[in-house]
């Protein structure tokens, strides 16, 4: 990502250092990730410590310090969705992509993530991808879903 | 859009706005807050659109995406008005006949109606649906009625009445008292009263104040704050800045979930719609009272919705708690008086300033006030957000609003509170639900969550699901939060794969008294509550796993086996094809047996197993009957099938 | 600044206005285990081992004593019988992570803990934060900082800024309880000299 794409995110933010957080969800949200320079650069102009910034990055569950696949996967793990089955869903995507929460697969395609509650309750169990809401899954409808993603 | 100046400048725009509306003009209303939306209801909307031009009418007939109804289970949702006819599960095929036979021609399109369960009877009218009709939507119901796009449809329901009200003489003392005097307690879990905490700041020496509004809404389960946050973010708007006048601030924060895009878009599109109509910034409807919010989102922490974490995130810094004995009423963000304050809790504040103290005290209990929204998720048959007056009965919101268990399963508790509360067994269904008989029981108010369980829901597996997920979200600074709750969480997993043993719940009870004592924040301190409260109820589920190696639920993998009842088998082969792992023998007419080594537990076999045969079952706490002899498994010609 | 009266184990103590229990306690000489506490550091609030009981007016309360202000009044007791079990219980916590540490061996003996009861962890560090506070507040430098949260929860050194402060000041290594401090610098600084990842940054584990 260049240092001008990074600094106009931070000079949006006036270069407030309690914008902190603001400016990394901006950068995640536009690169999928946060590339070491990223933070280095926002140390340097926000005049924050990078060991703060590091625990930020890491505490989050919303940001990324590696690559992450095309299609991010987020499965909810909330009450609702478990008491419906969610950790069903959860070993089927795991089955068939091949990779545990927090990893993305060799080609780049899928990012799998847990997340504790989306909020569509009433739809459980529910699966995220890019955006879209899949509900009322079952393991079969899941690969069906999954499939259609090339 | 022009600024508004004045109370009275106010009122005579509202009554512009409204004489510009015909009351009877046909209306066509969408849900489309995010469950619909996940439903479909985008292509319903778009469709809507298309037809309405097709056919004409796009003078004729207005059409209105409004937030979340609450009846989530049976979206996307339609409402025609001004007659109130209600449609449900609606798909863009359903349209064009809606709009020609309903909008065009009066008639009612009988199978897209409700239909209720016990009466078998349709029913037409949205506010005769026993969802609806048991409920008190003082808050909540607004969101059928307006698109949270349009600060217009908020001023033509009397939106911003309260705010007009209190810059026509009411001094921030006179604010203060009303609020203090409706005993409005915080929504967001504390019920902390909001009158005192806003006193607390008021009084406090200090000229640089803030307010905030909590939208972390972490507890998995509940999503009222969502859909108030999406379907009305101007009532949340306009109690933040009632607030802020009543105690002294300049500054308001929102803190939104970044799981909550359409939330975020919603509140920042009214905060910038406010503005512009002289809402919120300088010289506030020419009161001279200055008032400015700005939104900052969470970035996936659940622990950054404790006040002091959510504060010291909103100064930049990780959001950890703060270990304090200063409230932060009196030092809070930047160690400044702050006022945190749930978003339901704001939303009730324009109603309790517009109707007076004294009406929102008709509802409710003694200690508790007013209305509570609840989620009613879990196993229920009607899914959704209930917003209920405090002191109805758990059994009215699970029977009469929520329709009861579906399947034909029994009850068995429903859970309150979220990770810091508890379970609720059956004979506490008459419990009349409000913050002070909630924690008597064992369990908490919380911010609303309502999930309820049926018999195939196994008790320790909740507290171990509801310890996993703190261990999960602990922001591990403190010793007996960070490793005590990882301990809990190690053994309730062995307890749930059979490896329990003598002892285990003494050590439990044990780490539980050092947690709730010992740790920094409320996430600690409230963490083992699930696990008492399922212990107080439900020991007989602990005994059993950790004695007898058996999940009374047979819900725990490790500890239950599928097995098919030979003489109930009639080798359809269903099951056979059906298995992920090839685990069954059989073949046609040859009982099936499940090879209990390559079974991974599915339940594929037990779920396609056809109803009038039920061969397959569940076995727990005993081995696994011995497979019948090869002879006795070829199922005779003429054989009589089991009664 | 005025003075404030307070009885802790039943001993009248004189403190300063915006002294802490804890702080009125050792003036007075009287002892309350800490582990995450250091005088030239803020209070952390992270170990709880130095959690006691106040009574104000007819409220009796547990609170930690490094953050607790002392009140006119109060009545403050370092021992009791719950205090004990919560203590004993959480050095049995730390003992699974770092069971040689000189510290938490004689707070072991004191409040009798089992070095056994929990199961032996991967990870000797405790968490008291010590290392962290230290490098920020007093030498303003950095270099070293909390990554994760929860149970995931470390410490890590930033590479470049370790490289080049680390060795002319080390002063936070005395200060760890359980040495894990010096292994993850001698960790760092050996990935970051010269092995194959050279520089590799902080991921998640």
């Amino acid at each position: 990502m260049d240092i001008e794409r990074i600094d106009r995110i931070i000079d949006r933010h006036q270069c407030q250092p309690s914008s902190l957080i603001q400016i990394l969800l901006e950068i995640q949200s536009e690169n999928h990730w946060l590339p070491k320079e990223a933070l280095e650069r926002i140390s340097r102009k926000l005049d924050v410590p990078l060991s703060r910034i590091q625990h930020i990055a890491t505490f989050y569950k919303a940001f990324s310090l590696v690559p992450k696949g095309r299609y991010e996967i987020h499965i909810c793990m909330g009450t609702a969705c478990h008491v419906r089955g969610a950790p069903r869903i959860l070993d089927t995507v795991q089955d068939l992509i091949g990779i545990k929460p927090g990893e993305t697969d060799l080609d780049l395609k899928f990012s799998l993530e847990t997340v504790n509650c989306l909020g569509c309750c009433a739809l459980g169990p529910v699966m995220e991808i890019n955006g879209k809401t899949h509900g009322k899954l079952s393991p079969a409808e899941t690969i069906d879903v999954l499939k259609s993603y090339e | 859009m022009k600024r508004l100046n004045s109370p009275e400048e106010l009122e005579k725009f509202r009554q512009d706005i409204i004489s510009k509306r015909a009351p009877d003009k046909p209306c066509i209303t969408l849900c489309s807050g995010s469950a619909c939306q996940a439903t479909g209801s985008r292509d319903v909307a778009a469709r809507i659109e298309e037809e309405i031009k097709k056919q004409g009418l796009s003078d004729k007939v207005d059409i209105r995406k409004t937030g979340c109804h609450g009846f989530c289970e049976q979206g996307p949702i339609i409402v025609i008005h001004p007659e109130g006819i209600c449609y449900f599960r609606i798909k863009p095929g359903d349209v064009p006949g809606i709009i020609s036979q309903t909008i065009k021609e009066k008639k009612v399109i009988e199978h897209l109606l409700y239909i209720d369960p016990v009466t078998k009877k349709k029913i037409v009218h949205e506010s005769e649906i026993p969802f609806y009709k048991n409920q008190e939507r003082l808050v909540f119901g607004s969101n059928g009625s307006i698109d949270p796009r349009s600060i217009d449809d908020y001023l033509a329901i009397g939106g911003y009445s309260a705010l007009g009200k209190i810059f026509s003489g009411m001094t921030p003392e006179k604010v203060l008292e009303e609020v203090k005097k409706s005993n409005l307690r915080g929504r967001g879990g504390g019920g902390f009263p909001a009158g005192k905490k806003w006193e607390g700041s008021r009084s406090a020496p200090d000229d640089t104040k803030y307010v905030i509004v909590n939208a972390d809404e972490g507890d998995p389960g509940a999503y009222m704050d969502r859909s108030l946050l999406e379907g009305n973010p101007h009532s949340v708007l306009e109690g933040l800045t009632i607030g802020a006048y009543a105690i002294g601030s300049h500054e308001g924060y929102i803190y939104v979930r970044q799981e909550y895009p359409l939330a975020v878009e919603n509140i920042t599109l009214a905060i910038k719609q406010a503005e512009a109509y002289g809402f919120l910034g300088e010289n506030i409807l020419g009161s001279g009272f200055d008032f400015n919010v700005i939104v900052h989102q969470g970035a996936g922490a659940f622990v950054s919705g404790e006040s002091t974490a959510l504060m010291t995130a909103l100064e930049g810094r990780v959001g950890e708690p703060r270990p304090k004995y200063i409230r932060s009423n009196v030092k809070g963000l930047w160690n400044k008086p702050t006022v945190l304050n749930n978003v339901e809790t704001w939303a009730n504040v324009p109603l309790i300033i517009d109707k007076g103290a004294d009406w929102f005290t008709q509802f409710g209990t003694e200690g508790s006030k007013g209305t509570k929204i609840f989620s009613l998720v879990g196993k229920i048959t009607n899914t959704g957000l209930v917003e209920v007056p405090m002191g109805i009965t758990l059994k009215d919101i699970i029977y009469k609003i929520g329709g009861g268990i579906p399947g034909g399963k029994k009850f068995k508790a429903v859970q309150t509170g979220g990770p810091s509360g508890g379970c609720i067994p059956e004979e506490l269904l008459d419990l009349e639900v409000d913050f002070d008989q909630l924690t008597k029981a064992g369990s908490m108010m919380g911010s609303g969550g309502m999930i309820v369980m049926d018999e195939d829901t196994c008790m320790v597996d909740v507290a171990r699901y509801f310890i996993h997920f703190l261990t999960d979200e602990s922001c591990g600074k403190c010793l007996p939060c960070r490793e005590g709750l990882r301990q809990m969480d190690k053994i309730l997993t062995n307890i749930t794969e059979g490896k329990g043993k003598e002892g285990d719940i003494e050590l439990l009870e044990e780490l539980s008294e050092t947690i709730i004592a010992a740790s920094l924040c409320a996430l600690g301190q409230s963490a083992p509550n699930p696990f008492l409260s399922t212990l107080r109820y439900f020991r007989d589920e602990y005994e059993a796993h950790i004695k007898d190696k058996r999940c009374p639920a047979l819900s725990c993998n490790e500890l239950i086996s599928y097995y098919i009842d030979p003489d109930k088998c009639r080798a359809c082969m269903i099951c056979l094809k059906k298995c992920p792992v090839d685990a069954i023998d059989g073949g046609k007419k040859k009982i099936h047996i499940i090879d209990q080594e390559k079974c991974t537990n599915c339940g594929t076999c037990l779920e396609v197993c056809p109803s009038r045969f039920s061969a397959v079952k569940k076995i727990s706490g005993e081995p696994v009957p011995a497979a019948v002899p090869e002879e006795k498994r070829i199922i005779e010609k003429g054989t009589a099938s089991p009664a | 600044m005025s003075e404030i009266r307070l009885q802790i184990d039943g001993k009248e103590v004189t403190a300063s206005e915006g002294m802490t229990v804890l702080e009125a306690a050792q003036s007075a000489g009287i002892y309350i285990p800490t582990l995450c506490h250091h005088e030239k550091l803020e209070p952390f609030g992270g170990c709880r081992l130095c959690i006691v009981e106040v009574e104000v007016g007819s409220w009796k309360k547990l609170v930690v004593s490094c953050v607790y202000l002392a009140e006119e009044n109060l009545k403050v007791r370092t021992r009791s019988e719950k205090i004990d079990r919560i203590r004993k219980i959480l050095v049995e916590m730390l003992l699974a992570h770092a069971p040689e540490s000189p510290q938490l061996q004689d707070l072991a003996v004191e409040y009798g803990a089992d070095r056994d009861r929990f199961e032996k962890e991967a990870s000797f560090c405790i968490h008291c934060g010590l290392c962290v506070r230290y490098c920020a507040e007093v030498k303003k430098k950095n270099a070293v900082g909390f990554v994760d949260r929860g149970i995931r929860k470390e410490i890590g050194f930033i590479p470049e800024i370790a490289l080049k402060e680390c060795n002319n000041c080390k002063e936070c290594f005395p200060l760890c309880p359980t040495s894990y401090l010096q292994a993850a610098f001698v960790l760092t600084e050996s990935l970051a000299s010269g092995g194959p990842t050279g520089g590799q940054t902080f991921e998640k584990v």
